[in-house]
Parts: C-alpha cells; sequence; structure tokens
C-alpha cells in the first residue's frame, strides 16, 4: 500500500494521505452573485481509512467530492491526493457500446495496462465483484445491482489508491442496496483502498464507515465527526449502528432546523 | 454482535459471509430476463408478408384500372405486362444492370466522399465553438435546400461531365452528414464524459474512446440521410443533365422515356430508382443502425 511520504526524505516526519483537503473553499456564481457553497473544509483521508461524508441537500457534499477528483477546482484552499482517484456515481456511467468486460478493459487501457494483460484483469476483477461470466454481457441486459458492482469493478480497475463513491447505492433497492454494503465492505478489506463515501442516509454512512464526517448545509462547513468502533461485518440492522446512526440523525436534524429558523 | 472481538475489518463472520454470494447470485438471476430469438415464421408473418401484401394490392387496383377501362390512354397509365416487357427487354438486351450500376456506382462514389468531407467538418462544428457559430447555421440551412438548386450552377462551373454529378450529389449529402454527426456529439450524456475525465480519456483520447463512440447512433442517422440526399441530387442531376457522353443512368432513362413519350419506360426508372433507394437502405445502412442501437439496448424488439 503505498502512499506518498511527503517528508519522508529527512525520516522525521513522514505525512501518509490519500487525501489531505485543507481549508478548501468553494463558490460558484448564482443568481444573487457570488454563493458559498462549501466554507473552510479541512478533511484528511488515511491510507486504508473509509469516510463517509454524510449531509442533507445542498451542503455541497458531492461538490466537495469533484473537488477531490479533480473534475473542478477550489476556489480557496488546497488539495492533495495519493495519485489519481477513481470516481463511482450515483449512475453507473458504464458505457454501453461497450460489453461490461470492455468496460473494464478500458479501464485498463487507459492506465497504461499492456494489451495482452487485460483480458486476464478485467476477469479478475469481474470475479471480484462475483460477476464471473459475464464479460460478454452488454449494459443493458444487467440488473441495477450488477451494473453498479460492473462500475465497482472498473473504478478498482484504475488502479487508484483512492476511491471517491457519490452515493453509488442510492438508486438501487434495500435488498441490493444490503448485499452491495457486505460486497463493499469486503472488497475494502481486501484490497486496502482508500474509501471517500458520499451519502445522505445515516445508516448507510454507519453501517460503512470508519468514520463519518456531517457537513453542515449552505454553506458546507465540518459540523462534526464520529469514529465508529463496531467491528465489521456490521448490518445495518445491528442494534449498536442503530444507535449511532439515532445519535448522528438528531445533530443533523437539528443541522436542518437552522434552515428554518430564519 | 459481539462488539469486544477483533475490530480487524478482514474479518469474516462465516455464517454471515456465506449468505451473500447466494442471495447475491440470487438476485442476478430475477432481474435478468433472457430474451429469446424470433423464429423464422414470426419474421415471415410480421416483417416480409406486409410489404407484398402492400404490393400485391398496388398491383391490382393497377391492373383494375386498365381492365375496367378506368384509365384508358396507355399513354398517361401503361398496363402492369407493358412495364414488365420494358424490364423484360432492357434485361435481354444487357441493358437493366448497366442502367443500374451506372447510377449507383455514381452515387456511392459520392456518398464516400460526402462521407470523407463531412465527417471532419461535422467534427470541427461541434468541437470548435468558433466554426459553430460561423457556418453552423448555414449548414443547417443547406439541408433544407433542395439540392436540384445546385444543377444550374455546377453545369456552368463544371460542364456536363461526371464531376458535375459529384458536386451536386456533395452539396446534397455532405450537410447531412456533418450536422448528423454534430447532433450525435451534441447528444452524448455529460456523465460519459465526467467518467471519462476521471478513468484518464481527456483531449484526444476522450474524443476516439468516449465521444466517437458514444455520438454513432446520430451519426448512423445522419449517413442514413446523407445517403437519401445523395441519390436524390443524384437522380436531380441526371434528369437534368444528360448528355450522351455520360452514359444511361437511371435519372438519364427517365428523361429518355419522356422524351420518347413512353410512359412504359418512365415507369421502369421510377421503379428502378425507387427499388435502389430502399435496397441500398435496407442491405447497407438498416442492419448497420439496428446493430448499434441493439447493442446499446436502445432498440425494443416489436
Amino acid at each position: 500500500m503505498a502512499t506518498t511520504l511527503a517528508k519522508a526524505a529527512d525520516g522525521t516526519e513522514s505525512v501518509e494521505y490519500a487525501a489531505r483537503i485543507e481549508h478548501v473553499s468553494k463558490s460558484f456564481a448564482g443568481p444573487a452573485g457570488q454563493q458559498l457553497v462549501l466554507d473552510d473544509i479541512t478533511l484528511d483521508v488515511a491510507p486504508g481509512e473509509f469516510v463517509t461524508l454524510l449531509g442533507a441537500s445542498g451542503c455541497g457534499k458531492s461538490t466537495l467530492l469533484n473537488l477531490v477528483a479533480g473534475l473542478d477546482a477550489p476556489t480557496a484552499g488546497h488539495i492533495g491526493t495519493d495519485g489519481r482517484p477513481a470516481l463511482m456515481f450515483q449512475e453507473h456511467a458504464l458505457f454501453p457500446w461497450l460489453t461490461a468486460g470492455k468496460n473494464i478493459e478500458l479501464a485498463l487501457k487507459l492506465g497504461g495496462v499492456p494489451k495482452n494483460d487485460r483480458h486476464d484483469r478485467a476477469e479478475e476483477l469481474l470475479e471480484l465483484v462475483r460477476l464471473k461470466g459475464s464479460y460478454g454481457k452488454r449494459v443493458h441486459e444487467l440488473s441495477g445491482g450488477m451494473r453498479q458492482r460492473v462500475a465497482l469493478a472498473r473504478a478498482l480497475a484504475q488502479d487508484a489508491r483512492l476511491l471517491l463513491m457519490d452515493e453509488p447505492f442510492a438508486a438501487l433497492d434495500a435488498i441490493t442496496r444490503d448485499v452491495l454494503h457486505d460486497e463493499l465492505t469486503r472488497i475494502w478489506a481486501e484490497t486496502g483502498l482508500s474509501v471517500l463515501f458520499v451519502t445522505h442516509n445515516v445508516r448507510e454512512a454507519v453501517r460503512l464507515a470508519q468514520r463519518v464526517v456531517l457537513l453542515s448545509s449552505r454553506p458546507g462547513r465540518i459540523a462534526r465527526e464520529w469514529t465508529v468502533g463496531i467491528p465489521q461485518p456490521r448490518r445495518i440492522e445491528d442494534a449498536p449502528v442503530a444507535e449511532l446512526s439515532l445519535e448522528i440523525t438528531e445533530v443533523l436534524r437539528g443541522e436542518i432546523r437552522r434552515h428554518g429558523q430564519h | 454482535m459481539a462488539s469486544t472481538e477483533t475490530t480487524d475489518p478482514t474479518a469474516k463472520d462465516p455464517v454471515r459471509d456465506s449468505g451473500i454470494a447466494g442471495v447475491e447470485a440470487g438476485l442476478d438471476a430475477l432481474e435478468t430476463t433472457a430474451t429469446a430469438g424470433t423464429s423464422f415464421r414470426q419474421t415471415f408473418v410480421n416483417k416480409i408478408l406486409p410489404p407484398i401484401v402492400a404490393i400485391a394490392v398496388v398491383l391490382v387496383v393497377w391492373q383494375a384500372l386498365i381492365t375496367f377501362k378506368i384509365v384508358d390512354d396507355p399513354a398517361k397509365l401503361p398496363s402492369p405486362s407493358d412495364v414488365g416487357n420494358e424490364f423484360k427487354d432492357a434485361w435481354l438486351e444487357g441493358k437493366l444492370l448497366e442502367y443500374i450500376w451506372t447510377s449507383v456506382s455514381r452515387g456511392l462514389l459520392g456518398f464516400l466522399l460526402a462521407l470523407a468531407i463531412g465527417t471532419p467538418l461535422g467534427l470541427l462544428v461541434a468541437r470548435v465553438k468558433f466554426v459553430r457559430a460561423a457556418i453552423g447555421p448555414i449548414l443547417s440551412g443547406l439541408q433544407s435546400l433542395p439540392s436540384v438548386a445546385w444543377v444550374p450552377p455546377a453545369v456552368i462551373w463544371l460542364g456536363l461531365n461526371n464531376s458535375m454529378m459529384y458536386a451536386v450529389i456533395l452539396l446534397g449529402a455532405v450537410p447531412s452528414i456533418a450536422n448528423g454527426l454534430v447532433s450525435g456529439i451534441d447528444q452524448v450524456p455529460p456523465l460519459f464524459l465526467r467518467a471519462g475525465r476521471t478513468m484518464g480519456a481527456t483531449g484526444l483520447k476522450g474524443a476516439w474512446h468516449i465521444v466517437l463512440p458514444a455520438s454513432l447512433p446520430g451519426y448512423l442517422g445522419g449517413l442514413k440521410q446523407g445517403w437519401a440526399f445523395s441519390w436524390r441530387s443524384l437522380m436531380a442531376a441526371e434528369i437534368i443533365a444528360s448528355s450522351p457522353d455520360l452514359g444511361v443512368g437511371l435519372g438519364a432513362l427517365l428523361e429518355n422515356g419522356r422524351n420518347a413519350s413512353s410512359m412504359a419506360m418512365v415507369f421502369e426508372a421510377i421503379v428502378l430508382i425507387l427499388f435502389v433507394g430502399i435496397a441500398i437502405d435496407l442491405l447497407i445502412f438498416s442492419p448497420l443502425e439496428r446493430r448499434v442501437l441493439r447493442g446499446r439496448g436502445l432498440l425494443v424488439k416489436g
């Protein structure tokens, strides 16, 4: 698990991170002048850490993810990542002109994997997401859950050390989502990836993460953080998960209530 | 659950883990439906039989008009058998295929030229803002200009020869092909571009791996229309500009029929023009389009 060792040369203080977000602000031009969306966000994701960003609508969590992905530039502050991160969307974003396997191979190709290794590697990744035998399937032949698993395999094909996930399971039914939570936890543990996972679902955040970061809305600021000590594998129905979810939900509601008062 | 145990995320609970794979396989099986192929009988009844019936009805009505003397002037409406004989004679003289080939070879070569010019032009218009603002509206406007309007200037500029035919085809087909590509590119979902960018497909790589394949359905639509325009332009050019040096294509055949006051020959030419237009579409463009759309799940079987 290689990470950037910013000060490894002098041997004293090695700074390791998968993503480092320092005093980041972002504003967009809106109808009422500049609109501040993210306000002074500072957050580190350690190598191998699973962090969920939790917030109501308008907290700028997806904006923050786009900034970390490098799809947009912050108005102020600095973002450093350990290599180019992979990004998974709420929509599967698989290319319909390619088969499941070829979608993965395209990511491998763009990542510079030699031609002869691509097919085997794609098969391996499909096996990792339990889709062995789906190499030749077209995107429209796959169910919603299968598409997101292929999308996950394609993201893994980028061989990034940081995986950014933008509400990837929000559009799935509850049963499929539970199964994919299990899969993501398993794959995260097997690969040692760092994950920054955006969601508005409190239980999902608690079910998955080692650390839950709550963002307030308009502008998005870090409101509070929780370290989740519940051992994996967890289930969304587990009592400790439910208990912590309740606590976080109360704080989240408090944050939302503030907006109704003025 | 025992929170006193290890917090190592790799530790697996065997009871829980064994269930997931099974549930997942079950979900996958439940949510994917197998599509059965259609039998030849079905294809025949649904696709082949209806047009045959339609043609038969037209022939019966046509023959009835003659038999019951509703139209009594062979110079206005020849009987189906007269037109049939015209085909037979042309076939026996060995000229039928020559007529067809003269026009089809011109049409296809002109279309290929239009393809070679229209594709880069469409890319430029779609991707370069200045070019788009400059010639985008003209390009769309040209599509609504009947290409027969280009025949007189083309004859004056180039004379009565093959280059004039190609010029008319190009002016008719290039705007369609370019516009098809432009609308195809405009309709590429932004999500694909973002997904491509996070995978490192930017610039030329992005154009090759993401933009072009994503815009293929619109581009194919443009090609199909481009062929229709090529064929129409060519017929206009052949009808207006007939000259012994140019050989007898289908348009010239029609014009010859008119000059000889042979309605049977005129009908022969019209049937052939229609037949070639439909045949090229059915043999080349429709299968291509169907393949692309079906591969992407955009074609509903029915």
